[in-house]
């Protein structure tokens, strides 16, 4: 093969990035400067700017010039977006743009928790599950079985079962996501226990419990990184789509999905309703997916 | 054949939905304005004052036999709500899984074909846009430009396919669209990675050499290579459609098995959403076993 060809073909371009540091399973991004960094992984850089944006917006909601999201102003509903309220206001005569932002606040915070929970509570259960061969086969149908269900199937059902509160909706989207994290643990668990290292640490006399946090846990980190911004991601989605479907977040805190479920009536009439919240939620879900991307390149993930 | 075990879990966990969440299930289905009769006989119907084995035994016996309950709601057998509402959840889910392959799969080939060009990272950046796309505020969008701005196709509702083939599909475009566009972006990621790893292979190469046009080695020498993936991604796929398609339902007001799961998750029709959640798992079980079947065919080298 052509030494042109093979640069060509078996490299990423981002592997190069990484070569010095390659065998380490630390953290690799430490040695980056932020220079080549821009250069190389612009949607990484654009995402996580974005992210960013959008949690000072969420955070410091009561800062940029928003009222009282709750506040009803029945002479003015349904006005269009103007100079007075950027994003019109709703049948309420609630303003858009203040409901928005603090919407944001609910899909940040869903977001963290889901991916937070599942990958500590999935890493746990797929550490030991990788490790003790018994219990691999049952568990193993059970997640199986588990992820046969479509997540938002699931997720509703559970939804229709208990009180609608974000801590609610937070644990009818964690336990579809559980399984998978258990499923990718155990993948690199299984492959890991075979290797060399592990052979050495049992021989040396380390415990099961050691071996699984000194030696499996470390080369776990990168893929779960990533992991978690996908789970993140999808969480935001999946909360607005409980809430527009009426299963999610309480009508008296908003969040995007349910400002969206109540402009749905008055889509011919009043459409900023549903445009605003829209772009907050589209625009945030693909900054996260783009910081994942990006994660992905960089930390040489798959 | 792991696919027996894995709907007997499926049963199992769609049974013991009703038993993990906290508090009494007939006390929850009843709602906030039921008397203590009401309670009782909910209990009684579902056979809650059983013993819980019992329960469980009692409702793997009645599935074997394919009774599904009868809704609390509607008093109707819930095989038989199921079975009026598949028509247009599959012509949506079919329609948007057409759109997806036609257009997912072309797209990730031209992306891996020209490798990191414009065209590569246009594709790439409208696929992560694609699968970041609220599904219903999509929906929400199409209609107000085609629907209600231009007018060129209806805003919601459903023609059944009794009534022409025509009216079925025209008020199934918009839907289906909107349904299509994540998983679309998910078939051209797969097909691009697929593509990629087949494409660096040596036999390509040779392909090239001899002089073959493009299209023919890409089709015939690295797609039908690079197909196991994709087919495995159609199978997966599945379950997010069914998920995009209750949203979707629900914004077109289409009859489909998504409606049927939000009125009843309103209505806290328990049985409603147990039934819908084992066919659409069986389905989406069934689905999975026929990729594993097709994989034999496209690939003669795996063997069961």
């Amino acid at each position: 093969m052509s030494p042109v060809m093979a640069a060509g073909t078996q490299h990423e371009p981002d592997s190069r990035a990484l070569s010095p540091l390659a065998p380490s399973s630390g953290a690799p991004w430490l040695a980056l400067r932020p220079g080549p960094l821009l250069a190389r992984h612009p949607t990484l850089i654009a995402g996580g700017i974005t992210l960013v944006l959008i949690l000072i917006a969420g955070v410091l909601a009561p800062l940029w010039w928003t009222g009282d999201p709750l506040e009803m102003k029945p002479a003015v509903r349904l006005r269009p977006p103007s100079a007075e309220r950027w994003f019109g206001s709703d049948n309420f005569g609630r303003d858009i743009y203040t409901r928005t932002l603090y919407g944001s606040r609910i899909s940040l915070t869903v977001g963290a928790a889901v991916s937070t929970l599942s990958l500590v509570l999935g890493t746990t259960l797929g550490l030991v599950v990788g490790f003790y061969r018994r219990l691999d086969m049952i568990a193993m149908r059970v997640m199986d079985g588990l992820m046969a269900i479509p997540a938002i199937l699931l997720a509703l059902a559970l939804m229709a079962l208990m009180k609608a509160s974000v801590q609610n909706v937070i644990i009818a989207l964690l336990i579809p996501e559980i399984p998978r994290v258990v499923r990718l643990t155990r993948a690199s668990v299984l492959s890991l226990r075979e290797h060399l290292m592990v052979e050495g640490a049992r021989a040396l006399g380390a415990r099961t419990p050691r071996i699984l946090l000194r030696y499996v846990l470390p080369g776990l980190v990168a893929p779960l990184i990533v992991q978690g911004t996908y789970i993140a991601a999808s969480a935001i989605l999946f909360e607005a789509y409980l809430s527009f479907l009426g299963a999610g977040t309480p009508p008296h805190i908003p969040s995007w999905g349910n400002i969206m479920a109540e402009g749905r009536a008055y889509v011919q009439l009043a459409f900023w309703i549903i445009l605003f919240p829209g772009i907050f939620l589209a625009a945030t879900v693909l900054a996260i997916n783009l910081v994942g991307d990006g994660l992905r390149d960089l930390l040489n993930v798959r | 054949m792991a696919t027996i075990p894995v709907m007997g879990v499926v049963a199992i966990a769609v049974f013991a939905l009703l038993h993990i969440t906290p508090g009494d299930p007939a006390v929850i289905i009843a709602g906030d304005y039921a008397t203590v009769d009401d309670i009782a006989r909910i209990r009684a119907k579902l056979g809650l004052d059983q013993p819980f084995v019992t329960q469980v035994g009692i409702w793997l016996g009645r599935i074997v036999r394919g009774d599904l309950g009868t809704s609390i709601f509607s008093g109707l057998p819930v095989a038989t709500l199921i079975r009026q509402r598949t028509e247009a959840t599959i012509g949506l889910t079919l329609f948007a899984m057409l759109i997806s392959v036609g257009v997912g799969v072309p797209l990730g080939v031209l992306a891996a074909w020209k490798k990191a060009s414009f065209i590569d990272r246009l594709v790439m950046l409208l696929a992560v846009s694609g699968f970041s796309m609220p599904v219903f505020w999509l929906g929400f969008l199409l209609v107000y430009v085609f629907a209600i701005s231009m007018h060129w196709l209806p805003v919601q509702g459903y023609r059944p396919l009794a009534e022409g083939l025509w009216p079925f599909l025209r008020h199934l475009i918009l839907p289906a669209v909107t349904l299509s566009v994540v998983y679309l972006a998910l078939i051209a990621r797969m097909t691009r990675a697929s593509m990629l790893g087949v494409l660096s292979e040596d036999y390509i190469r040779t392909a090239f050499a001899k002089g073959l046009a493009p299209r023919r080695v890409l089709i015939h020498h690295a797609l039908k290579n690079a197909s196991l993936p994709v087919v495995t991604i159609i199978g997966i796929g599945f379950a997010l459609l069914i998920g995009g398609a209750v949203v979707t339902e629900s914004v077109f007001a289409l009859p489909g098995l998504g409606r049927l799961t939000v009125d009843a998750i309103v209505r806290r029709d328990y049985p409603v959403i147990q039934g819908v959640i084992l066919v659409v798992s069986g389905v989406y079980v069934l689905i999975n076993l026929v990729v594993d079947v097709l994989y034999v065919v496209l690939d003669p080298r795996i063997r069961y």
